[in-house]
């Protein structure tokens, strides 16, 4: 039987696709799973189990929520980064924020990125007992950000404002009582905003607060195992204090589970804090 | 050490690591694609094809394979994903959609591994790994023979023929691929990525506070080490790179940018190798580096300056960015991602600052030639070299020569074709979207920044990136379908006009360089190439920039 040419090609790239897919898609995967199973590499091929008390209590590489059925962090246990995963740390739907960096108007049912980061900061600072100010932050843990109101001069800048709004407030007064003169009033659920110069205020609060950054971004994986040494730092006391150690036994425990640089250069110095806590709990 | 510090010895360590493999593997890849001989199990695969090796293809036949090979494997691929509930390891998983199995079938055959679906909730273990990780290495393999195919017009006389696509695919997967990614994968599992079948469902632990947590599983260190080396991109689980478990460490962070650097800058070698001058081959590696040097250190330097509302309120750009990584390696990893055509990622570009996102996107508009995918970063280059040559012709009335082949109105039409295409794709694609309303739906982020979404998205389709401002969702029949025609259009059109290219070059003799040959191995040429480059990227896109990136960044 004589196929004409272009049958015969098309044949051809589907006989070389299935010999490939036996190739490179069943044979080298095994082959790599095979030697993933020698000593050395057979753990960490199967997730970096890590247990505790006789089961498995998770993976070292990925990381855990630290709090309460009602979400509150549980005293007693270094807390992890924010997270997107899920409900939080879900390894079946890993994730982002994906909120931009002028993220800093509310929507009804979804904060802003900077609301997100002063509620968090906020709520860090009263469970740590340091300071949770941040700039652009509102005392009440919002984004501190007006939309004013009125005629616009060429440079878009409004100079006479008619009326200003903080936008992400709702209760209590206003971060600022006036602005160019004007009274400030708070935000209404269902106004929309985006007709008004929008306005982030910078604020007196320190360009370095007491809360790290890690603490207030959530990571990109929703599963981030680690935070920065400057996290842990300012946990150690509350968790000294929770289960009657010093701070000082705690910190070494903490410089236990720190890791550096990798070859001294690569990546950041991070505290893994499953394995923290789980050596904690061991004590 | 600060961080500073410590980012700049992660960029010179890995500019070290390349200059010590280019020669080694360049010489390596010359040698498979040059080589006479098949070897033994080579010659059982072509029989099984059922192709003659010795034969030889002009262009036409050369690119009519390529497109054989790759419609049957949208095919396959497409097929694969809508009964994968009926296969093994299927995790329960139920059929992919069908527009979202289109989008997927073209996304991994065209090498660009855009993802509109989360991996740990959609795809069972036997079609990431018999399906979507093989796509990686042929894909790869089909960018790297086009890229000979035009080497070798350059390096051939007055014949009609480029060589055979059928020998040049499955020499660079067996011979190139394979090895790197079996030996890759295995340095991965050292580092702590998984390899097991398992499944999720069945892994569930009780976490330290009394919740439950599944861990997941799957094949991933064998598709994560091609994802890279392969430039394709798509990661096992929806967070991609930057889950602990497809890169546990900040040195598994920095081999994988290795790998993805790899064969790129090394094809310049080959090249250089191939058209028997090193010094060619060098200069196209001198407009490389210039160009990711330079994006690299400002997509750091806007990163560490955390410029913004948000940034400034936290202190650090590190939203979206993994602790052990830290920023400036996470902007290392995001400059390399885009100036080739990988698009994993190991951070979310979509929190980044507005200029440090707006890098990855001019990344991709400079049409991933620096150095770009395997394969397609050196074609896409050498067609940049032939346009500046014929710009410098015009302007210095220099003879529009490159490597002894005479760049005539034919020449110049097919590049000037290739150069045309992806930008259009980009621009229309980004304008159709603002124009309908299931275009405009899929935005997370308002104002400039959601414009900054949508046009990334059809940049890095039309690119075949792969990465995201992924807070747009575009697992919509709208998206799917509109950035599915992108990618395929975006990768076949600029191969067809390449190897016409190449066939028209091949069939000239060489002109010997004459007094009004313009030298293409000096600097002054690799400053004209960086020059076109930017230039030609800075008239297209600047103002579709100007709405989206660029007016966040400067009205903040």
């Amino acid at each position: 039987m004589h196929l004409p040419t272009w049958i015969r090609r098309h044949l051809a790239a589907l006989r070389a696709l299935l010999v490939l897919t036996a190739v490179l898609g069943v044979a080298y995967p095994l082959a790599v799973l095979a030697v993933a199973q020698l000593p050395g590499l057979h753990g960490k091929a199967n997730g970096s189990l890590v247990s505790a008390g006789g089961r498995t209590a998770g993976s070292s590489l990925i990381g855990q929520s630290f709090t309460d059925k009602d979400g509150n962090p549980v005293k007693k246990y270094f807390q992890s980064r924010p997270s997107n995963a899920g409900d939080g740390y879900d390894p079946t739907s890993t994730a982002a924020g994906n909120l931009g960096p002028e993220s800093v108007v509310d929507a009804e049912d979804a904060p802003s990125l900077l609301t997100q980061v002063c509620q968090r900061s906020k709520a860090v600072g009263e469970l740590e007992g340091v300071d949770g100010a941040r700039p652009y932050c509102t005392p009440g843990g919002v984004g501190a950000v007006l939309a004013v109101f009125g005629p616009r001069d060429a440079a878009g800048k409004v100079a006479h404002p008619t009326r200003v709004v903080s936008v992400n407030e709702r209760t209590g007064a206003p971060f600022t009582a006036t602005y160019e003169g004007v009274r400030v009033e708070l935000g209404r659920d269902g106004e929309d905003y985006a007709a008004g110069l929008i306005i982030p205020v910078r604020g007196g609060a320190p360009a370095h607060p007491a809360v790290p950054a890690d603490a207030v971004t959530a990571s990109g994986s929703g599963l981030d195992p680690h935070i920065s040494q400057a996290y842990a730092e300012i946990q150690v006391k509350r968790v000294a204090a929770e289960r009657g150690l010093t701070t000082a036994q705690v910190q070494r425990l903490v410089d236990a589970h720190t890791t550096g640089r990798a070859a001294g250069f690569m990546g950041e110095p991070a505290v893994n804090v499953l394995e923290l806590n789980l050596a904690l709990d061991a004590r | 050490m600060s961080t500073t510090v410590a980012g700049i010895c992660f960029v010179a360590s890995l500019a070290l690591a390349v200059a010590v493999i280019y020669r080694p593997l360049g010489d390596h890849m010359y040698r498979v694609y040059t080589g006479t001989r098949h070897a033994r199990p080579e010659r059982l695969v072509y029989r099984l094809i059922g192709v003659r090796p010795e034969t030889e293809q002009t262009w036409g036949v050369y690119a009519r394979s390529v497109l054989a090979f790759s419609v049957v494997s949208v095919l396959f691929l497409y097929l694969f994903q809508r009964v994968q509930d009926r296969l093994l390891l299927s995790l329960g998983f139920a059929p992919v959609k069908p527009d979202q199995a289109w989008n997927t079938a073209v996304s991994f055959v065209t090498n660009t591994n855009w993802q509109s679906y989360s991996g740990e909730s959609t795809m069972g273990h036997l079609v990431q790994m018999a399906g979507l990780a093989v796509q990686n290495f042929v894909s790869a393999a089909v960018g790297m023979a086009v890229a000979i195919a035009l080497v070798r017009g350059f390096a051939r006389r007055k014949s009609e023929h480029l060589g055979n696509f059928w020998v040049d695919l499955v020499r660079g997967t067996l011979r190139i691929l394979l090895p790197i990614a079996f030996a890759g994968a295995i340095v991965l599992v050292a580092g702590g990525v998984v390899q097991n079948f398992w499944d999720a469902g069945h892994h569930t632990v009780t976490t330290l506070t009394g919740g439950r947590q599944a861990v997941t599983g799957g094949p991933v260190a064998s598709q994560e080490v091609i994802k890279e080396l392969g430039t394709n991109g798509g990661g096992f689980y929806n967070a991609n790179s930057a889950h602990p478990f497809e890169n546990p460490t900040s040195w598994t962070n920095w081999f994988e940018i290795l790998l993805i650097l790899a064969i790129p800058f090394a094809l310049c070698r080959t090249f250089g190798r191939m058209v028997g001058q090193n010094r060619q081959g060098y200069a196209i590696l001198a407009v490389m580096s210039t160009i990711a040097l330079a994006s690299v250190a400002l997509t750091n330097a806007f990163q560490l300056m955390h410029h913004g509302t948000v940034p400034m309120a936290v202190g650090a750009a590190s939203e979206g960015v993994e602790a052990r990584f830290g920023v400036a390696n996470s902007a290392t990893f995001a400059a390399a991602t885009t100036l080739t055509s990988t698009g994993a990622v190991d951070s979310f570009h979509d929190s980044y600052t507005s200029l440090g996102g707006m890098m990855t996107m001019l990344n991709m508009m400079l049409g991933e030639v620096a150095p770009g995918g395997t394969g397609s970063g050196l074609y896409g280059m050498l067609v940049l070299a032939v346009i500046t040559v014929f710009v410098a012709g015009l302007m210095v009335g220099r003879t529009p020569e490159y490597l002894g082949k005479k760049i005539g109105s034919r020449e110049i039409k097919f590049a000037s074709l290739y150069f045309l295409t992806t930008p259009i794709l980009v621009l229309v694609g980004t304008a159709a979207a603002m124009a309908t309303e299931s275009g405009r739906a899929g935005m997370l982020n308002g104002g400039a920044h959601g414009f900054g979404e949508v046009l990334y998205a059809f940049t890095s389709a039309s690119n075949n990136n792969g990465s995201a401002f992924a807070g747009l969702t575009v697992n919509t029949v709208w998206y799917d379908t509109a950035l599915g025609l992108c990618m395929a259009l975006g990768r076949f059109l600029p191969i067809v006009f390449v190897l016409a290219l190449a066939g028209s070059l091949a069939r000239q003799g060489t002109t010997p360089a004459s007094e009004g040959t313009l030298p293409t191995h000096r600097p002054l040429f690799v400053g004209m190439v960086v020059g076109v480059t930017v230039v030609l990227v800075a008239l297209t896109f600047l103002p579709a920039l100007a709405l989206g990136p660029l007016a966040e960044g400067l009205t903040s």
